[in-house]
């Protein structure tokens, strides 16, 4: 396009002196980064580099995964998690290529934007001398033609124009620069809101079980998973609590989840409490936070009473394994089996149990998946361990599975065999004590995020969007009119011919002939028709008011 | 509802590729006939046509006639046109069941029928072939793509039918959302339009080998096409078109992403995969800016574009899981 200038292709201004090379070096290494071929060589780099962070698992995506990739491939996955591969959105090469097409963009950009800020600011050039050899040229005869009628013409229909003496020139479409720096200055704007989110923002994860004693504050031991951008502190954190109050969701019969709702009390700090709802698509925004609901499940209400006849009795949250909500986790009492007179602890007298939670139990065996994830059938299958729960050694475990070090040393010993218990029933292990399923609780997932980059974002897309389409449809285009002195029988070219045909006599009345000219400065396949339209307009028009007479024209230029 | 949608979607195929087969013909007997001084003039007519189409960016209703009291005289002398313009008519009935079977499955659903992969082919080949039909009553010369067209009709429609189908459900709470309206639908629409972007894309680079002389397999097909010019401003102009509407898409996407999953941009595969097309597509609307970059490479680009448009839609589903899995296969 001929609107591109392309810094590669810009000859060199020739050097007065002999160069310092390491100057030029610099200068010739800064004209290659911005040129065009190198933004669209980076351009296709980064969507090369993208490739990998979506075939292998990624640490932002699913830590899990990412796990399992170092289990399948010991020798492969250290390697890869080298060079970055299972973060690949942060990893140096992404970065390099990012930030050197960005730099590529400003350098791009800002000599654009002050070039164009000077066209601008500037009145379109005067006409070429052979307005003929321009791709548009048509001649007429006008009556009273003078250059400030013509220009009045022009300026109606929103070009900008200068006359001088009996030229006239006009431009339009400065549209299509504007909205392509715009553009790409929004694409700037873009990253800078990312990187503000990733610097001042935070986000943490946890669960939630329903139930006033289950309450969680915004803090972040209380977070299970938690991420503070560089730039905030612990104490930043925005002090609200939430408590789950109800959880609802409806599911089909084919399991298919339908809806979902979560009620929670609020309590920010230094307001009075109130009752939330929020779901999937319409999360909880308070102030300084908002929190999303990231997936629910059943938290089995488990009661056990120890050889000295006292209970404990916990709701424990399962992770859900499948989309009928088929649960698994344990549930362990360490302080199980203390007799209360001495208080004397017996390490290998501990209790806990593996447990499969099934919201809608089969029939029959195998009691291995729930058949719906409504509790139309509530069953939990246990397995009952007892021993030394390997706790006091001080390596944390996760909740949500035995250690299984403490079973393969023998310390920890599977007790019978596993036994499935209905809603209410109860299990007498071979010590006399006893395990209850007493019902459930709902919990959900719960993301707690600050984003202070988001407006910057919107907004910057939002730009980025309407420069997008000024650019794309925008069209520069410029035109000359020249009033040839009376007595000229015919342009410099001769012959008109062109869209509007020029009457052979140019003394017709007080008509003087017009010569005018036109260059699209992008590429635009209908600027002859516009052209045409434009030189009708001109060569019929006797006032400013007759509207009806041009919309004539206009029907007899097509 | 459901049962009449599946089987309007049969007839679809059916009258695609009965519309692919007289495109065929078209292509045959002219192909048979370029010798015959009559046959020669056809063509020169045509390619006047598309200069004033384009060159004048004039509406349908200026080239219409002209061209239909041109088709009126050729039509009996030119079989070859005559089952041309059979093809098109063929075409625009199957794109009327196509639309059928659309409404009926979103009526059978009660909602837009863009749960999952299979609705979702189905509505992105109708906006392809929708925007097809627009073109072609813009610029009728045009018409020899369709045996282009129809044949990734037939192709895409057969795949969907055959290993994308599944039964009507309701959507999943995460897609119940007015910016599931939103997104997907822009999603389709752009995708629909560079769908039909492709088909002068690939047109084009065969053409361009077919004028700068190669005559070996997939060149010479390209006879009877419009000229590497006319397809290569075609190209550029769906896929200008196409490029704002899919940026507005992926942003909308980003917006319901963050309502939805607390952030507006994770690099999951299918937001991966969007950024990758993107990308491309802003790489090649940059490498047709770029006076150095020759035309056939800018619109390898855009191939290469919908290479990763395919993949997002197909590969992604069936490959990689993430949030978006919503593809409906197991
Ligand atoms: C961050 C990466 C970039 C992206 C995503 C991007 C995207 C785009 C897009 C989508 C267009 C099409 C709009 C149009 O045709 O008017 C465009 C045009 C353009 N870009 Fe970029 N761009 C990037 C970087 C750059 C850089 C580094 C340069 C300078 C070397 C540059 C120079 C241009 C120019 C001159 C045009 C106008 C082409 C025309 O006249 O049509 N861009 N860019």
């Amino acid at each position: 396009m001929t609107a591109v200038d392309d810094p590669v292709q810009a000859p060199p201004q020739p050097p007065r002196r002999r160069p310092n090379p390491l100057l030029a070096l610099l200068r010739n290494s800064w004209r290659q980064l911005t040129s065009m071929r190198t933004a669209l060589i980076l351009l296709f780099l980064l969507a090369v580099a993208a490739i990998p962070g979506s075939v292998l698992p990624q640490r932002g995506v699913n830590p899990e995964d990412v796990n399992g990739y170092f289990r399948e491939n010991p020798e492969l996955a250290p390697v890869l998690d080298r060079i970055g591969a299972f973060e690949v959105f942060g990893s140096v090469w992404f970065s390099a290529i990012y930030l050197l097409l960005f730099t590529s963009l400003v350098g791009c950009i800002v000599p654009r934007l002050r070039d164009h800020v000077r066209a601008l600011r500037a009145v379109p050039p005067a006409a070429p001398k052979r307005m003929d050899r321009l791709p548009q040229h048509a001649l007429l005869t006008v009556p009273d033609a003078d250059a400030a009628t013509i220009a009045a013409v022009l300026r109606g229909r929103r070009w900008r124009v200068r006359v001088s003496g009996n030229e006239v020139s006009a431009e339009k479409g400065y549209l299509k620069e504007t909205g392509n720096l715009l553009f790409h200055f929004s694409l700037i704007a873009v990253l800078v809101g990312v990187a503000l989110g990733s610097w001042y923002g935070w986000h943490g994860n946890r669960l939630l079980v329903a139930g006033a004693e289950n309450a969680f504050c915004n803090n972040r031991q209380q977070f299970s998973e938690a991420r503070l951008g560089p730039q905030v502190d612990e104490a930043d954190l925005p002090r609200f609590c939430l408590t789950l109050t109800d959880f609802q969701a409806r599911f089909l019969p084919s399991g298919q989840p339908e809806y979902y709702n979560a009620k929670v009390d609020v309590e920010e700090f230094g307001r009075a409490a109130r009752s939330a709802e929020f779901s999937v698509n319409s999360p909880l925004r308070l102030d300084g936070a908002n929190v999303y609901l990231l997936g629910h499940g059943y938290a089995p209400i488990i009661r056990y009473t120890d050889r000295f006849g006292q209970s404990q009795t916990a709701p424990v949250p399962f992770l859900t394994k499948d989309g009928m909500l088929t649960s698994e986790g344990i549930a362990a009492f360490p302080d199980a089996n203390v007799d209360p007179a001495t208080g004397e602890r017996k390490p290998d007298l501990q209790v806990a149990f593996e447990g499969l939670y099934l919201p809608t139990a089969p029939d029959a065996p195998p009691f291995t998946r729930s058949e719906h994830p409504d509790e139309r059938n509530p069953a939990v299958l246990l397995i009952a361990y007892r021993g030394n729960l390997g706790l006091d050694a001080g390596i944390p475990g996760s909740v949500y599975e035995l250690d299984q070090r403490q079973v393969r040393n023998g310390q920890l010993k599977q007790v019978g065999e596993g036994k499935l218990l209905k809603l209410g029933e109860k299990w007498t292990l071979d010590d006399g004590t006893t395990v209850e399923f007493l019902g459930t609780e709902p919990y959900i997932t719960l993301s707690v995020r600050y984003d202070p980059g988001s407006t910057m974002m919107l907004v910057s897309c939002a730009v980025l969007l309407i420069g997008l389409m000024g650019s794309l449809f925008g069209r520069r285009r410029r035109v000359w009119f020249r009033v040839l002195p009376a007595g000229t029988t015919g342009g410099p070219s001769g012959a008109g011919g062109l869209p509007a045909d020029p009457p052979a006599a140019s003394t017709t009345g007080g008509s003087s002939l017009v010569e005018a000219g036109g260059l699209p400065r992008t590429e635009y396949p209908g600027f002859a028709a516009e052209f045409a339209e434009l030189v009708t307009e001109v060569e019929g028009r006797q006032g400013p008011g007759d509207a009806g007479d041009r919309a004539e024209e206009a029907e007899g230029a097509d | 509802m459901s049962a009449l949608s599946d089987q309007l979607v049969t007839f679809a195929i059916l009258a695609y590729l009965v519309a692919m087969i007289s495109h065929a013909v078209e292509y045959a007997l002219g192909n048979g006939r370029a010798t015959r001084p009559r046959t020669v003039a056809a063509p020169a007519r045509e390619l006047a046509t598309v200069g004033a189409g384009s060159g004048a960016g004039t509406g349908p209703s200026d080239v219409g006639p002209a061209v239909a009291t041109g088709a009126a005289g050729d039509v009996r002398r030119d079989p070859g046109r005559l089952a041309g313009l059979i093809g098109v008519g063929l075409t625009a009935l199957a794109a009327l069941l196509h639309l059928g079977a659309l409404v009926t499955r979103g009526v059978a659903a009660d909602r837009m029928p863009w749960g999952n992969m299979y609705e979702y082919v189905l509505t992105v080949s109708f906006i392809g072939v929708a925007a097809w039909l627009a073109v072609l009553a813009k610029r009728p010369a045009l018409r020899h793509l369709g045996l282009f067209l129809t044949l990734v009709m037939v192709l895409l429609l057969a795949f969907a039918e055959m290993v994308l189908y599944v039964e009507i459900t309701p959507l999943i709470p995460a897609l119940n959302s007015y910016w599931f309206v939103i997104h997907v639908s822009t999603v389709v629409f752009s995708s629909g339009i560079f769908l039909l972007g492709f088909v002068p894309a690939v047109m084009y680079l065969m053409r361009n080998g077919y004028e700068s002389g190669r005559r070996g397999f997939p060149y010479d097909l390209a006879r009877r096409v419009p000229k590497a010019a006319t397809l290569e401003r075609l190209t550029f102009g769906l896929h200008a078109f196409a490029f704002p509407v899919f940026t507005f898409a992926v942003i909308a996407g980003a917006i319901w992403a963050e309502a939805a999953w607390g952030r507006p941009w994770g690099w999951d595969p299918k937001e991966t995969w969007s950024f990758i097309s993107w990308v491309i597509y802003a790489g090649y609307l940059h490498a047709r800016a770029t006076p150095s970059v020759k035309r056939n490479v800018a619109v390898w680009i855009a191939v290469l574009g919908f290479a990763t448009m395919l993949m997002n839609l197909f590969g992604v589903n069936i490959f990689f899981e993430g949030l978006h899995s919503y593809g409906g296969l197991d």
